[in-house]
């Protein structure tokens, strides 16, 4: 312990949208829940769609006659994997509200913006890489557990490739809605309750509303929305697939922006 | 160099910061004093832009403290509420603000030797003691080299060992020309390290003096003495024009008058003294005074009580 700090010459350094990812990539790494839940999506998103797929085949009999969709269980995990993404999401921000990092953070960054920014992108860049190959290795072993009953779709079936690295893309879109709801919101119930209604309880609320309205509501509700790009078949009461994708990216840009608003207009 | 101009912080209908303007002055300790709850921490809040003044403003080094491209290299602070992710070790914890400014991995290992946290540095923050906290926030203050560096209540839960260190520490930043900003609702640990001392009560300041100016002040020269015979004792010094105050165990507070005379006057009456003393008010009571019953002082050059 002595009292001789080092020349401030040495340290020089501005604060850079680069630097502030950087610190971002590192805060993501550095909690365990961060290290657990990713874990948990990366699990899900590929043993759910190898235990779906094998049960199948066991039971294909049941299943042979249904209209079977072969991307159903290649892509159930990812479904699943959502609610980790999700959840990681809204923590991202509340975690340091309820810690009090997020004063530490607004010091070190006093500009504001910059953190918001950065743990949306770092987040969702992270949920991409990791869901991509998640998805694709769902994708190749469901598929090829299915196809000893010739129920598999190839690679290039029309449709899949789109819809298989579409759900990393919905996943990633899902990292930055979700940033987006925690800064908004600021404490982590509230948060993932938001998320929670968002993609879990609105859907089926829209059932009690009479049909032609429920389908008129339905697709342009954010999950649903986002989901038209993992879909192989579009129907009157579905969104194209870029099209629906287009405006779940502008839900999350919406949440993002509100999210800005508030962490630059509320005290820290 | 800090400067607040008319600082005002509401926060709905209660009033934190009233009206406060001041100078915090580079190559001195300042004191910032006043009783918990008096506004001091929002202060430091505002200071850092954390929050937003409903009136007013502070800069640092003539910026607001966002303005600054570097900002832990103009102003380190040690908040008085954790901001530490409990779930992030003390190196990351680093690491992590480091990184926001480019500041060196070396620099990062250099703090953590030098407030002696090297052994905890990879424990997560959450499990660290009060005093370990209070280390870490140090070591974070510290970080960017800055040249002002604002604490609030630094000694708060620091064994006797690390209160020293602390002490050093601020006069040394002092001594080395940086701007040092120190909260405290102690007035005795403020006297040990504070050379000038900014007091407020209620959000408002009370008085902006030096320590020597503000104990000259705020101090009431009184006089202790105690005889075995009081009572003729105190005739003679009412006789003076002393007002007395009767303590416990016979003893007498004289004001109004000097040892010299008092000691004087009973020699004078052949009156035996058992104790006289003359009792500069401490720093301590010159605070408690003027916090007491919402008194408000533009200086402590003003009356006093």
């Amino acid at each position: 312990m002595s009292a001789v700090p080092v020349p401030a010459s040495e340290l020089r350094g501005r604060v850079t949208q680069a630097r502030v990812v950087r610190s971002e990539w590192t805060k993501l790494w550095t909690v365990r829940s961060t290290n657990w839940s990713l874990f948990v999506a990366v699990i899900l998103t590929i043993g759910f769609p190898i235990l779906a797929s094998a049960v199948i085949s066991s039971h294909w009999a049941e299943h042979r006659h249904q209209g079977f969709n072969p991307l159903d269980p290649a892509l159930v995990g990812s479904q699943i994997a959502q609610l980790a993404i999700g959840v990681l999401g809204v923590l991202v921000i509340t975690a340091e509200y309820s810690t009090g990092m997020i004063r530490a953070t607004l010091t070190a960054v006093p500009k504001r913006l910059p953190v918001l920014w950065a743990k949306a992108a770092v987040f969702a860049v992270v949920t991409f890489v990791l869901m991509l190959p998640s998805v694709l290795i769902a994708f190749f072993a469901s598929q090829s557990i299915l196809s000893a009953h010739h129920a598999s779709y190839s690679w290039h079936h029309p449709g899949v490739a789109r819809a298989v690295i579409g759900a990393a893309l919905y996943l990633a879109v899902v990292a930055v809605l979700t940033v987006g709801l925690g800064a908004i919101i600021r404490n982590t119930a509230g948060g993932i309750a938001a998320f929670a209604a968002i993609f879990f309880v609105l859907p089926p609320l829209m059932n009690v509303l009479p049909t032609s309205w429920n389908n008129a509501i339905s697709p342009y509700l954010p999950g649903s929305a986002g989901r038209a790009i993992i879909q192989l078949t579009h129907d009157s009461t579905t969104l194209a697939p870029w099209t629906g994708f287009a405006l779940f990216v502008g839900y999350a840009l919406l949440s993002l922006a509100l999210g800005a608003i508030v962490l630059l207009r509320r005290d820290a | 160099m800090i400067e607040a101009r008319g600082l005002t912080k509401d926060y709905g209908e209660k009033r934190a910061v009233d009206d406060l303007s001041f100078d915090v002055r580079p190559g001195i300790v300042t004191g910032f004093l006043g009783p918990n709850g008096s506004g001091k921490s929002t202060t430091m809040r505002l200071v850092l832009g954390l929050d937003r003044p409903t009136k007013g403003r502070v800069t640092v080094n003539g910026k607001l403290y966002a303005q600054h491209p570097a900002p832990l290299h103009e102003v380190g602070a040690l908040l008085e509420a954790r901001s530490v992710h409990t779930g992030r070790s003390a190196r990351n914890h680093l690491r992590v603000l480091a990184q926001t400014q480019g500041i060196p991995r070396s620099r990062v290992e250099e703090l953590i030797d030098m407030v002696g946290l090297h052994d905890v540095a990879n424990k997560r923050a959450g499990k660290f003691s009060l005093g370990m906290g209070q280390r870490l926030g140090i070591a974070c203050a510290l970080l960017g080299d800055p040249h002002t560096v604002m604490l609030d209540e630094p000694v708060n839960g620091l064994d006797p060992e690390g209160i020293q260190w602390i002490r050093g520490l601020l006069r040394g930043l002092a001594a080395e020309g940086r701007t040092v900003f120190v909260s405290s609702h102690l007035m005795s640990e403020m006297s040990l390290t504070a050379d000038h001392l900014i007091v407020i009560g209620r959000g408002r300041l009370i008085a902006d003096a030096s320590v020597d100016d503000f104990v000259a002040a705020a101090s009431k020269k009184l006089v202790h003495v105690r005889s075995p015979q009081s009572s003729a004792l105190q005739g003679v010094l009412s006789g003076l024009g002393g007002t007395i105050v009767e303590l416990e165990g016979g003893m007498l507070e004289v004001g109004g008058v000097t040892a010299e005379q008092v000691g004087e006057a009973a020699a004078a009456n052949g009156l035996v003294l058992h104790e006289l003393t003359p009792h500069l008010a401490s720093l301590e009571e010159a605070f408690m005074d003027l916090t007491r019953g919402e008194l408000e002082f533009g200086h402590a050059g003003a009356e006093q009580a």
